[in-house]
């Protein structure tokens, strides 16, 4: 198992623009290791830094200090995404143009040649069940139709590791079980899979291992099995434990 | 160089699937046709009139396509944030840019050669000649300069929160060189110093867009501007495009996307 994508040390500071300047450090020190084929869930509560870590991953933000790889190449040469798929959380993709023309501009960024590409955007929008709308301009999809095209859009350069952010915030049960699905088929060919999420459940049933942040600081890591096996109780229990929120009894 | 031509694709395509250029060019065509039908004070020369109108109305209609399409394109990428999945891919900033440059650039020709080709036509039908070497320095030029207001619109874009608000302060720049920009040494002397340096400095660091303005060329028919000048003319523009172009990538490079 070769680590495909890897952060050491990281640590991002943000500055406000404020006449008295102050830093809020959004990650600090953050060590983490993914593997070929894991399918690995990154969790946090809002704020925690989960995005923060995608954008240095994506190389959206430049870190202080520490370093981020992707297959081994530094995040900030272009080359590094060349393999990744990335679905960031709700995207308003451009209005005028249709699915088939959106996922055909993707592929020509990925130098695709022509009947790759269209081959590819035919088995994808199979994939995300957009064949009947893949004509219609995107100003008419529904946000769970926005949010399968975007889907598809990541996976257009048949990536290697998918970063997904969110992918399922609010898309209706169906939408989301459709998410589920791509990503079970994505493991099944061996597909690498990092994602953040907040639907706990969710991450239980797909995830190999997770990681919990809070505050920019990774609190816990391991297989699902083991976090669960050590706070003796489900997922969402485990979690709220490990970022130390006390649960209130009702009186 | 694929992933800029399609992102100068997708630019050229959100021209002619808005209603912005249609609008422009409609309302241009309606108000020369409506001045051509008629023959005020039954003078002959009109047609220098009307040819005088239409190439305004060309001109202005020209630069807001230009400046409205260069001033939203990483504005919208940003609020709509197709600058994620988009820079995500191995695309780099400069590419980008690029890519919206020509995107810009290449669409401003698309309506230029809309607009001319409207011109050649009406003024043919009222002098039944058609000096196309002179519509081409004309068009080419107007072009090369409308690279420049892409490049400095792309680079305001950056620089100003708003589109709104660089749209507007952009076409006051470049209405301002087009209207007083070539008399900016002449009132410079009658300055004390250091004003007189500083208008001086601001004479020679502005592009000046009014060499590119031929539009006397074709009213009066005026013979050729030599091959030479008109060679110059294109270096000088390309020169203050690559100089907005570069500026806006330094500035890109350091602009968080989300």
């Amino acid at each position: 198992m070769s680590v495909i994508l890897k952060t050491e040390k990281l640590r991002v500071e943000f500055t406000s623009r404020e006449f008295r300047q102050t830093t809020k450090v959004a990650l600090n020190s953050l060590d983490l290791e993914v593997t070929t084929g894991e399918v690995f869930g990154f969790l946090g509560p809002n704020g925690a830094g989960k995005t923060t870590t995608i954008n240095v991953l994506l190389g959206f933000v430049t870190p202080k200090s520490g370093a981020a790889y992707l297959f081994g190449i530094d995040v900030r040469q272009p080359i590094a995404r060349q393999r990744i798929g990335y679905l960031p959380e709700m995207t308003y993709y451009y209005k005028f143009l249709t699915a088939e023309e959106l996922l055909r501009f993707y592929a020509k960024i990925f130098g695709l040649p022509r009947a790759e590409a269209d081959k590819r955007i035919d088995g994808l929008l199979k994939l995300v069940d957009l064949e009947q709308a893949r004509r219609r301009p995107l100003k008419t999809y529904s946000k769970g139709m926005q949010q399968r095209v975007g889907l598809a859009q990541a996976l257009i350069n048949n990536p290697d590791l998918l970063i997904l952010d969110e992918p399922t915030s609010g898309l209706d049960p169906l939408g989301r079980m459709k998410v589920r699905e791509v990503i079970q088929r994505l493991k099944n060919e061996g597909k690498t899979v990092f994602f953040s999420s907040h639907e706990l459940g969710e991450v239980e049933t797909i995830c190999d291992r997770v990681a919990i942040i809070n505050q920019g600081e990774l609190k816990a890591i391991g297989r699902v099995g083991d976090i669960l096996g050590q706070h003796h109780s489900n997922l969402e229990k485990a979690f709220l434990d490990i970022i130390g929120y006390q649960l209130q009894a009702t009186p | 160089m694929k992933s800029i031509f399609a992102v100068a694709g997708i630019v050229i395509k959100e021209l002619y699937r808005r209603k912005d250029f249609y609008v422009l060019f409609i309302l241009t065509a309606l108000i020369c046709l409506v001045m051509a039908s008629v023959n005020i004070f039954n003078d002959d020369k009109i047609i220098r009139y009307l040819k005088e109108l239409c190439l305004l109305l060309i001109w202005i209609s020209s630069l807001v396509i230009a400046i409205i399409t260069a001033a939203r394109q990483i504005p919208a990428e940003r609020e709509n944030r197709t600058l994620l999945p988009l820079l995500a891919k191995p695309l780099t900033r400069p590419e980008l840019i690029l890519g919206k440059f020509f995107g810009c650039w290449f669409a401003c020709g698309l309506a230029l050669i809309c607009f001319y080709l409207f011109f050649g036509a009406l003024a043919a039908s009222r002098e039944h000649q058609w000096p196309l070497l002179n519509y081409f320095q004309a068009a080419a030029l107007h072009w090369f300069m409308l690279g420049v207001v892409v490049a400095l619109t792309l680079l305001g874009s950056l620089v100003f929160a708003a589109p709104s608000s660089n749209a507007t302060i952009i076409f006051v720049v470049v209405a301002g060189i087009l209207l007083v920009g070539r008399h900016l040494n002449q009132v410079a002397l009658s300055l004390p110093e250091p004003s007189q340096s500083i208008v001086y400095s601001v004479y020679y660091a502005i592009p000046h867009l009014e060499l590119f303005d031929l539009r006397d060329l074709i009213i009066h028919d005026w013979p050729l501007v030599p091959w030479k000048f008109f060679g110059l003319a294109i270096l000088y523009a390309l020169a203050y495009t690559a100089l907005f172009l570069i500026g806006t990538c330094l500035v890109f490079r350091r602009k968080t996307v989300n």
